[in-house]
Formats: C-alpha cells, sequence, structure tokens
C-alpha cells in the first residue's frame, strides 16, 4: 500500500533522518510530554517522568543499533556531512543518555518536595539532551552552536525552576548571562573561522587549517591561467568548492595569526562552558541555587558534552597546530587545578564544594590534551583513553554524590550544608557507605572508577614526557581527598544532630545503586569500561 | 585440596575479607556474634596461613605459591601473588598479629562493634595483598586500599585528638604513595616491550628491565619509590605523622600499626628501591649515604626523644622511629648480613613493639591513662604483668637470648662490614634503647604503688595471657633458635646481594682462605 506521507517519512528515516534518529525520538517524547502534562492531575504526575525514561530508553536503543552500520561501514554522515555518527558519537550520546535517565530518576521525590512537578521539568531535560547529542555528533560549526545553545537555554529554564527559591532564580540569571556571554565569544570565534576557511564545515576548515595540507599552494595554483590551473580549479570545484574564493596571501601570510585568534576565541567559550578556572565563576553559584537534580545535569551531562565538543573542535579541528596551543591548555589545566582544589578545602556547602571540586576535574582532563604523540602528530592513545574514562567515571561518581544530597533532601531539611550530613552513619549507614566510597572515587583511590580515570591521564603525561606536569596532578590528590573526607567526616565521625532519617524513594535507590555499581565495577574489573572508552575514539 | 593448596595465597589473602562480608550481616545490635565472628575469622586466618609454611620448600630460592591471572589484559595488569621467604615472614606476622589484635579489642571495643571488626578484616586483607602481590598494578592498589580501614580506625575509635590523627596518617600517606604512582607509571612506561605486546605490571619483569635502564632515569625511579616508603616506615623527617597516629590509635590499632603496616615501606625497600639503585658508584653512594645518615638520625634522635616522653603510647611510639632506623640501616648497608638482620628485625619489631602496645593496652584499660605519672608500683598488684612486660622490655631493648638481639647485633654487623662509624652510631642507639625501656619500666613497676586508685588493679587475665604469651614465646624462640627464620631469609637476601651489591661477595672471597669460602658464594660465582 503507498501512502505518500508514510512513504516520505519511510525515506527520510532511511536517508538524512537515520542519523538523527535518537534525538528525533526524544523530540518526539519530549513534546509528548508537554501534551499529556495538561491532563495529568497532581498525583499522577509521575507520568511525566515515567515518558521521559521511556524516551531515554528508546534513544538508548537506537543508539545501540546505530553502532552497527558505524562497525560495518565507518562514520555515517547525514545533511551534507553536517551530522556524523562516529564512535566518538556513540560513545558521548550513551553518555548523555545515561546522565539523562539518572536525573530523571533522581527527579521525581525532589520535584514533590518542592511543589513544582511540572512536565515542562521533563521535557526540558530531553531537549536538553538533544541539544548534548548534537554538539556530539555535529561535524559543522552551526550544528554545533545550534545544539549547544538547544542544551544552554533548556539549562537557563532548569537552573530557575524553583520559582519561588531565590537563590534558584540568581543562579539562573547568573548562567544566563554569562553562558550568553561565552556563547558570543564562542561564535565570533566560530566566524573567524568561516571567514578565514569560507566554510564551516569541520573536516574542511580542518584541511585549511592544517599546514602539512598546503591549501594555500593549491589555491594559488588554481588561480593561475592555464592548464594546470584549469585542474586544479575543477579539482577544488569538487573537493572545497569555497576554496576557489579563497586569498591565497590571506592564507599563506595572515592564516597563522587568524587561527590562533581563532582558537583563543573558541577556547575561551569552550572553557566557560566547561568552567575551566578563570572562567569558573559561573560554576559555585549555579550549582548551589539549581535544583539538586539539575546541578548534577550541569555538573556532569553539560560539562560532558562541552568536552564532546571541546575535543571534536581541539582535536580535529586545532589539532594541526597543538604545538602552538599547549602552553595555553597546560596553563589551565594548572590553574583549574590550583583553584579547584585550593576553593574548595573551605565551602561548607556541600554543593559548592562539588562545584569546586568539580573545577579541579576539568583541570585532571585538559591536562591530557597536553599529552600529544610526537610520532603521530595526534593526541597520544592513552590520553584518549584517559579522557573517555575520566569523563565515564566523572559522570557516574559526582551523580552519585549529588544524588546522596538528594536522598537527604527532606521535608524541612535542606540537606546541603556540611553540618546536615552530621551522624549520617546512624542516621542511615547504607547512604553513609554510598557516600564514602564515591568520595573515595572522586578523589581517586583504587579500587574506584575515578582513580582508572587518573591512572590513565598520569601514564599518558608520563608517556609523552611531561614529568612535571604528572608531579603537580598527583600532588593534588592530597589536597583532594582532604576535602572530600571533610565530608566524609560529618558524614561518619560527627555526632547526629535532630535530622531526620533519611527515606529513600524506590527511583532514588535505582539511581544510586547504578552509580555505585559503575563506580566500584569499573574500579575492580576495569577492563570492559576501559574497551568502551578505547572505542570512542575508533580503537 | 589441589584446589586449596593451588590458591593458598588467595586463601590467606581473602579469608579475613570473607569474614568482613559475613559480619555484614549480622544485626548491629548484636554485640557479642561481632566479637565471636571477628575473633572466628582472625584465628581462622592465622590458620588458614599455616600450610604456608608446612609447605614451604626452602631449596626453591624464588617466588612461591604463584598465582597469575588476568586481570585488566588492555593494560597488562594481572592478579599476580607469590612470595619469597622475606614475605613469608612478614605475611605470618600479620596473620599471628592480625589475630591477637583482634583478641585484644573483646572488652576494648564497645562502640559501632560491628564496624570495627569489619575494618580490622579489611585492614588485614589490605595489609596481606601488600606483601603478596607480584603486580605493581594490584601493589598499589592494595597499598592504597588499606589506608582507609586505618583511617577509619583512628578515626571512630581513637582517644582525643582522633580527627586530626588520622587524617594526618592519611594525607602524609597519601603524598608518598601518589609519587610512587609516577614512578610506577614510569618503570610500566620505560620497560621494553616486543612491539605489538601490550606492556605488563609484573613486578619481576619490571625489576629485571629496569636493570638496564640508564643511571639518571633509576635515581629518579628511586626517590619517586622513597618517598612512599620512608613515610611509610618512617624514616626521619617523615616520621611526625607516626606518633600522633599510634597514640591516638586504638590498642588493635596501634599494635598492627606498628607490628605491620610500618614493615610495608621497609618491605618495599628491599623489594623495589634496592633493584633500583644505580649502577654508577658515585651516584649510587651518594644515595646510601644519604639514607643511611636519616636512618642514623632515626636512631638517635628516636631514642633521645623518647627519654622525654610522658604518655607511654607516644613513646612506644618514638621507639619504632629508633627501631626502624636500625631496619634501614641494614637494608642499606647492601651486605648480606645487614639485610637478614633487617627483615628479621622488622619481624622482631613486630612481635616487641605489637607486644608493648598490648601492655599500654592493658594498662588503659584499667585506668584509662596512659601517663607515665599515673603509675608507679605496679609490680605489687600484677606480678605477671611486671614478668611478661619485663621479657617484652628486654627482647626490644636486645638483650642476648631474646629477639631483639639477634636482630640488631646482626644489622650491627652488616653495616660493620661497610662502615665502623654507622656500626658505631647504630650501637648508641642500642644503649640509648636500654636507657629509655628500662627507665619506663622503673617507673611505671618498681618503687612502692604511688596512687591509690593502683592499689588493686587486677593482674593479667586469661585472655590478655593469650595475646600476650604467644608474642613472648616467638621472642624466645627467635632469641634462642633463630636458624630456621635466618634459613627462610636467607635465599632471597643472597640473590638481592647479588643483584645490587655484586662486589661484596668477591671482596669477602679475598679475605677468606679458600677452604673457607661459604657455600652460598660458592654457586653465586659466574661460570
Amino acid at each position: 500500500m503507498h501512502i505518500p506521507f508514510i512513504s516520505a517519512l519511510r525515506d527520510y528515516l532511511q536517508g538524512d533522518g537515520r542519523v538523527i534518529l535518537p534525538e528525533i525520538e526524544l523530540t518526539l517524547f519530549g513534546l509528548g510530554i508537554l501534551l499529556i502534562d495538561f491532563t495529568l492531575g497532581v498525583k499522577e504526575r509521575y507520568w511525566n517522568a515515567g515518558l521521559a525514561l521511556m524516551g531515554t530508553i528508546f534513544s538508548a536503543y537506537t543508539v545501540w543499533r546505530l553502532r552497527i552500520p558505524v562497525s560495518v561501514n565507518g562514520s555515517q554522515y547525514g545533511f551534507q556531512e553536517s551530522v556524523i555518527i562516529d564512535p566518538f558519537f556513540l560513545f558521548f550520546a550513551a553518555l548523555f543518555l545515561a546522565a539523562t535517565a539518572l536525573v530523571i530518576l533522581l527527579s521525581v521525590k525532589f520535584l514533590e518536595i518542592e511543589q513544582e512537578q511540572e512536565g515542562e521539568y521533563y521535557a526540558l531535560l530531553l531537549f536538553a539532551c538533544v541539544g548534548m547529542m548534537f554538539m556530539a555528533s555535529g561535524y559543522d560549526l552551526i550544528v554545533m552552536f545550534l545544539g549547544l545553545e538547544t542544551m544552554a537555554l533548556s539549562f537557563y529554564v532548569l537552573t530557575g525552576f524553583l520559582r519561588r527559591e531565590k537563590r534558584s532564580n540568581e543562579a539562573s540569571l547568573k548562567y544566563v548571562l554569562l553562558g550568553a556571554f561565552s556563547s558570543g565569544i564562542l561564535a565570533y570565534g566560530f566566524s573567524i573561522l568561516y571567514g578565514l576557511t569560507g566554510s564551516t564545515s569541520i573536516s574542511r576548515i580542518a584541511f585549511a587549517l592544517n599546514p602539512g595540507s598546503r591549501l594555500a599552494s593549491m589555491v594559488a595554483q588554481s588561480q593561475e591561467p592555464g592548464a594546470s590551473g584549469a585542474m586544479m580549479r575543477e579539482y577544488l570545484a569538487q573537493a572545497y568548492p569555497a576554496a576557489l574564493h579563497l586569498d591565497p596571501y590571506l592564507l599563506t601570510h595572515q592564516l597563522p595569526v587568524l587561527a590562533a585568534a581563532a582558537f583563543v576565541l573558541v577556547a575561551v567559550g569552550m572553557f566557560f562552558k566547561v568552567a575551566a578556572v578563570p572562567f569558573h565563576q559561573w560554576a559555585p553559584d549555579v550549582y548551589e541555587g539549581a535544583p539538586t537534580p539539575v546541578t548534577i545535569f550541569v555538573s556532569v551531562a553539560s560539562k560532558t558534552a562541552s568536552f564532546a565538543l571541546l575535543l571534536r573542535l581541539f582535536i580535529f579541528v586545532f589539532g594541526s597546530t597543538q604545538v602552538t596551543w599547549m602552553y595555553l591548555v597546560a596553563g589551565i589545566a594548572i590553574a583549574s587545578l590550583t583553584w579547584g582544589n585550593l576553593a574548595a578545602l573551605t565551602q561548607t556547602n556541600v554543593k559548592r564544594l562539588l562545584a569546586y571540586s568539580s573545577i579541579s576535574h576539568v583541570g585532571y582532563v585538559l591536562l591530557a590534551l597536553v599529552a600529544w604523540d610526537e610520532k603521530t602528530g595526534t593526541l597520544s592513545d592513552t590520553a584518549k583513553t584517559g579522557i573517555a574514562y575520566y569523563l565515564f567515571a566523572y559522570l557516574f561518581m559526582t551523580a552519585g554524590a549529588f544524588a546522596i544530597l538528594i536522598v537527604l533532601r527532606q521535608k524541612g531539611l535542606i540537606g546541603e550544608e556540611l553540618e546536615d550530613l552530621n551522624g549520617l552513619y546512624q542516621r542511615s549507614p547504607s547512604a553513609a557507605v554510598l557516600l564514602l566510597i564515591f568520595m573515595l572515587s572522586l578523589a581517586g583511590i583504587p579500587p574506584t572508577a575515578g582513580f582508572m580515570g587518573k591512572y590513565f591521564i598520569f601514564l599518558s603525561l608520563i608517556e609523552t614526557h611531561h614529568p612535571v606536569l604528572a608531579v603537580f596532578a598527583v600532588l593534588y590528590i592530597v589536597p583532594a581527598l582532604y576535602y572530600y573526607f571533610r565530608i566524609v567526616v560529618h558524614a561518619w565521625l560527627e555526632a547526629p544532630g535532630e535530622a531526620p532519617r533519611p527515606v529513600m524513594s524506590s527511583a532514588q535507590a535505582v539511581a544510586l545503586a547504578v552509580t555505585v555499581f559503575v563506580t566500584l565495577a569499573a574500579g575492580l574489573y576495569p577492563e570492559p569500561f576501559t574497551r568502551f572508552a578505547q572505542y570512542a575514539f575508533g580503537r | 585440596m589441589d584446589f586449596f593448596a593451588n590458591h593458598i595465597l588467595s586463601a590467606v589473602l581473602f579469608t579475613p575479607l570473607v569474614g568482613a562480608i559475613l559480619l555484614l550481616f549480622i544485626p548491629r545490635e548484636w554485640e557479642l556474634a561481632h566479637k565471636i565472628g571477628g575473633n572466628i575469622f582472625g584465628v581462622l586466618g592465622f590458620l588458614v596461613s599455616i600450610p604456608l609454611v608446612r609447605w614451604w620448600n626452602h631449596g626453591a630460592g624464588k617466588f612461591s605459591f604463584e598465582e597469575n591471572v588476568a586481570w585488566i589484559p588492555s593494560i597488562g595488569a594481572r592478579y599476580h601473588l607469590g612470595i619469597d621467604g622475606i614475605s613469608l615472614l612478614l605475611v605470618m606476622l600479620t596473620t599471628l598479629l592480625g589475630m591477637i589484635a583482634i583478641l585484644s579489642s573483646w572488652s576494648a571495643i564497645h562502640q559501632r562493634t560491628k564496624e570495627y571488626y569489619i575494618l580490622l578484616l579489611l585492614l588485614q586483607t589490605g595489609m596481606m595483598g601488600v606483601f603478596v602481590a607480584l603486580d605493581f598494578f594490584l601493589f598499589y592498589v592494595f597499598w592504597e586500599v588499606m589506608l582507609v580501614p586505618m583511617y577509619f580506625l583512628i578515626g571512630v575509635w581513637g582517644s582525643d585528638r582522633r580527627l586530626y590523627a588520622a587524617i594526618k596518617f592519611f594525607l602524609y600517606t597519601l603524598a608518598g604513595s601518589v609519587v610512587m604512582l609516577l614512578a610506577i607509571l614510569a618503570l610500566y612506561f620505560y620497560a621494553p616491550v616486543a612491539p605489538g605486546a601490550t606492556r605488563t605490571f609484573d613486578v619481576p619483569t619490571l625489576l629485571a628491565a629496569a636493570q638496564n635502564f640508564s643511571d639518571p632515569l633509576k635515581v629518579w625511579l628511586f626517590w619517586g619509590f622513597f618517598f612512599a616508603f620512608a613515610i611509610k616506615v618512617p624514616m626521619f623527617p617523615f616520621h611526625t605523622w607516626l606518633p600522633d597516629a599510634h597514640t591516638e590509635a586504638p590498642t588493635a590499632g596501634s599494635v598492627i600499626l606498628a607490628g605491620v603496616l610500618l614493615k610495608m615501606g621497609t618491605y618495599g625497600f628491599i623489594r623495589f628501591s634496592l633493584p633500583l639503585l644505580p649502577a654508577d658508584p658515585a651516584m649510587r653512594s651518594n644515595i646510601i649515604k644519604i639514607v643511611i645518615l636519616l636512618s642514623l638520625i632515626g636512631i638517635v634522635y628516636g631514642a633521645l626523644v623518647c627519654l622525654m616522653q610522658k604518655d607511654m603510647k607516644r613513646l612506644i611510639a618514638y621507639s619504632s622511629v629508633s627501631h626502624l632506623g636500625f631496619c634501614t640501616l641494614g637494608i642499606f648497608a647492601l651486605t648480606p648480613n645487614g639485610l637478614a638482620g633487617s627483615v628479621l628485625q622488622q619481624i622482631n619489631h613486630g612481635i616487641s613493639t605489637g607486644a608493648l602496645f598490648l601492655i599500654v593496652g592493658v594498662l588503659y584499660e584499667r585506668r584509662h591513662t596512659r601517663l607515665i605519672s599515673e603509675f608507679g608500683g605496679l609490680a605489687t598488684p600484677m606480678p605477671n604483668f611486671a614478668a611478661v612486660y619485663l621479657i617484652i622490655s628486654l627482647s626490644s631493648l636486645g638483650m642476648p637470648l631474646l629477639n631483639g638481639f639477634i636482630g640488631e647485633f646482626t644489622i650491627l654487623q652488616g653495616a660493620f662490614q661497610v662502615s665502623k662509624a654507622w656500626a658505631a652510631w647504630g650501637t648508641l642507639g642500642v644503649i640509648l634503647g636500654a636507657a629509655y625501656l628500662l627507665w619506663l619500666y622503673q617507673r611505671v613497676m618498681f618503687g612502692t604503688v604511688t596512687q591509690p586508685a593502683n592499689e588493686h588493679l587486677p593482674d593479667l587475665n586469661l585472655r590478655e595471657m593469650a595475646t600476650l604469651l604467644p608474642l613472648v614465646f616467638m621472642a624466645f624462640w627467635i632469641g634462642i633458635y633463630p636458624k630456621p627464620f635466618f634459613a627462610l631469609i636467607e635465599k632471597p637476601v643472597q640473590k638481592i646481594v647479588e643483584q645490587v651489591n655484586p662486589n661484596f661477595y668477591q671482596m669477602e672471597r679475598a679475605k677468606l682462605a679458600p677452604a673457607e669460602v661459604p657455600a652460598a658464594s660458592v654457586t653465586a660465582e659466574p661460570k
């Protein structure tokens, strides 16, 4: 039977639509939530969460299925090579979906207590996830930027979701202002890249920026009269039409300077998004003010997504000029490690403390970008595994740590100050044990996921002959352990106050079980997780 | 039975862990059940380790009871266990002291008993793992894992300044071990590997490969490992965590801390640091000089500080600094006598100092104070206690016929072969050791009873006897007939000296008439 609409849809889904199917599914579920939300009574609002969870599961299944064509035929492109499906995307999409699912599970009871059970919340979570997936799959500056903005806009609203709470509003406003500012800087960097290369496609920009590809001489040749010029014109019209209009003088003499300017602008924008020092000021306020499940989402998912974008840009686009920006990234990394760790020492609010600690985690991941393999002229394999493993471990251990705070949030108790944790061990031994495991993992004590992530990063620094950076990086484990154990001391060694016993909902229990399982399993038997991390960069 | 025989090290290693997991399922209120369960697994841990001695093959001279299974193939980390004579002794010391420490806590711990026994058992597994691991990755995991239960033992059940002491212990040790992690990674990376093959963390392979490294690299690696071990031992400038941790820890914690935990440092020196000494004589003698100097300072300084202490536990803690100085002196003398003596002295220190902490624990349980001035004339109300305490004091200060003498004498003999000055300073430490231990004994035990509260202190009960007598027995055994112990140490020590100080045997042979050449060094001769 031939129904025009259905067959057009089928054609679309077998063509370009195929590469954005996971995002389409999430969007549909998000819209579905917005639709049914009106019909639900107050007691039935959990359907929203259920539907959102279903969306992530569907999308995850699609992502899982996409690995087959990728492994058989290599990377899949769509929409004139502006969206790419490669192992890198599949890895990060899996992380985003896992984070979204965890946040959904942890949100149900929290929103009930806050009495803000609107369906938009879950729809926004899914839309943010769509944005993140486009950040990872974008192979074109426009798609990347759209993904970034989709994510960021959803986050601005989510951060201010507790309308009656002053801190939430303040955090949201700060986030909007600084986020818009950083997006502007990033867009400026993108515009220079476009002006320089005449293209928004990642592969062409990378080609143009790479001194080894000799684009300047090709363009110069194409503008010569004669047979060789015509041949080159023909070739460029096929491979890189925009190059026909480029100025060879600009490419030979101005390219390094302008590329450096573009890099700096892009880097600043990205450092804002991942909250690296000195562009981190928004992070503690937003973490503290946002509803705790959103804090998880901001700290793990948005950071991971920004890293996906950052890696794509730094490795694929600016990779050929790594020598020049290596010191900048190393400096930012050391600054993040130093300031993140030192500022965390004195915090009394657990969310702020974890915010500063997450800044130091950014420092570790950025350090891995310094580990450039001189022989192959690209990021060393260990560093790639390290970055992927670290982000993976970071997602689960940070989500777990915040999840404990969410469990603590009861009617009449915020549970975010260090004092609120006092005597957690007497009140809920299992929560205290879990908290200890997450803190050990965050600090990087074996046998936990956090240690394995650090292991790969330290090894990559040793391999690429950066012993001084490695020493810096390992020594910062010591202050880190100190402030993580301030949390442990309050939970385990201080006498309990008046606070009630926390009661865990079953959704929270599932989320905690998953996070603690991954945190421990990725430390005790890291083999499958290592392979997963290696898969991200196509090994 | 075959399965057990093939996996005996795993069995020894994980018996306490199994106990800890089982204890997890006992409800929190059943205090007695925790105590009984903890003790059963303490004793079981010791019993399981006895076959190690029974089945020991003296002829082998290399690692025995090896187990080698893939663990993380993608990075080349394996679950590789194995022990030689040195680690056998340390494992036996661990299981023995573990059992005793658990028994000694019966009446001392009343709050959170469940967690207490779980942590003690976990600690046991962690420490043992350090001694039996033959894979650097596995070794590091155990090395770090063990910090967590110790932190809680001090932090929860310690005395007044427990939080400070616990975190100080944790941070100090961690600072050393993260640097060691880098050294391990460098060793892992710089060891040559066949193209296409994965790198390995295998300890024997890497240490053999390290022999071909350039000297500057070896020096870097040596210092990388050095800080971790020096902090653990602890050597002189890195020792400040030790008095705090020992003083604040509960009795069982101090026993384990002094008895076993410090040995992880000396064990690391013997197993990992010595093979990394550079071959160049000038570089090597620089390193040796620094380490020996620190050891000698530790010996004398530790002893002098002991004379000043008002708190019994603090005094014994500082005596550990002094005694462990002997151990490092013996190790870095690089002579067979020095090394063998050092290993034996580690065991001796575990026995004597472990017992001394038990003795302080006995007094603390009765009077809830550790101040020396609170006691005096205790020999009258507690005659059995006085006898045991005297034997242990004498063993600790190196009285002939008791264990301390054998160890210290052998170390000093080994040091004397290299430098008379080293031996002289070491001897000063022995003299000072006699001074502070006997003076302590005199102040606490002799004379008339000074405090009315002490007049009717009960003597040792059966359980306390049961904790102390095995140690007294061991003290006499090593003191009178140390041959079986030296027999265990001889082969591995000889192997190490051949590797790191090959000149030694040649020089020794030159001094002796041909007929008197020791049998051991004949086999060592290159063909």
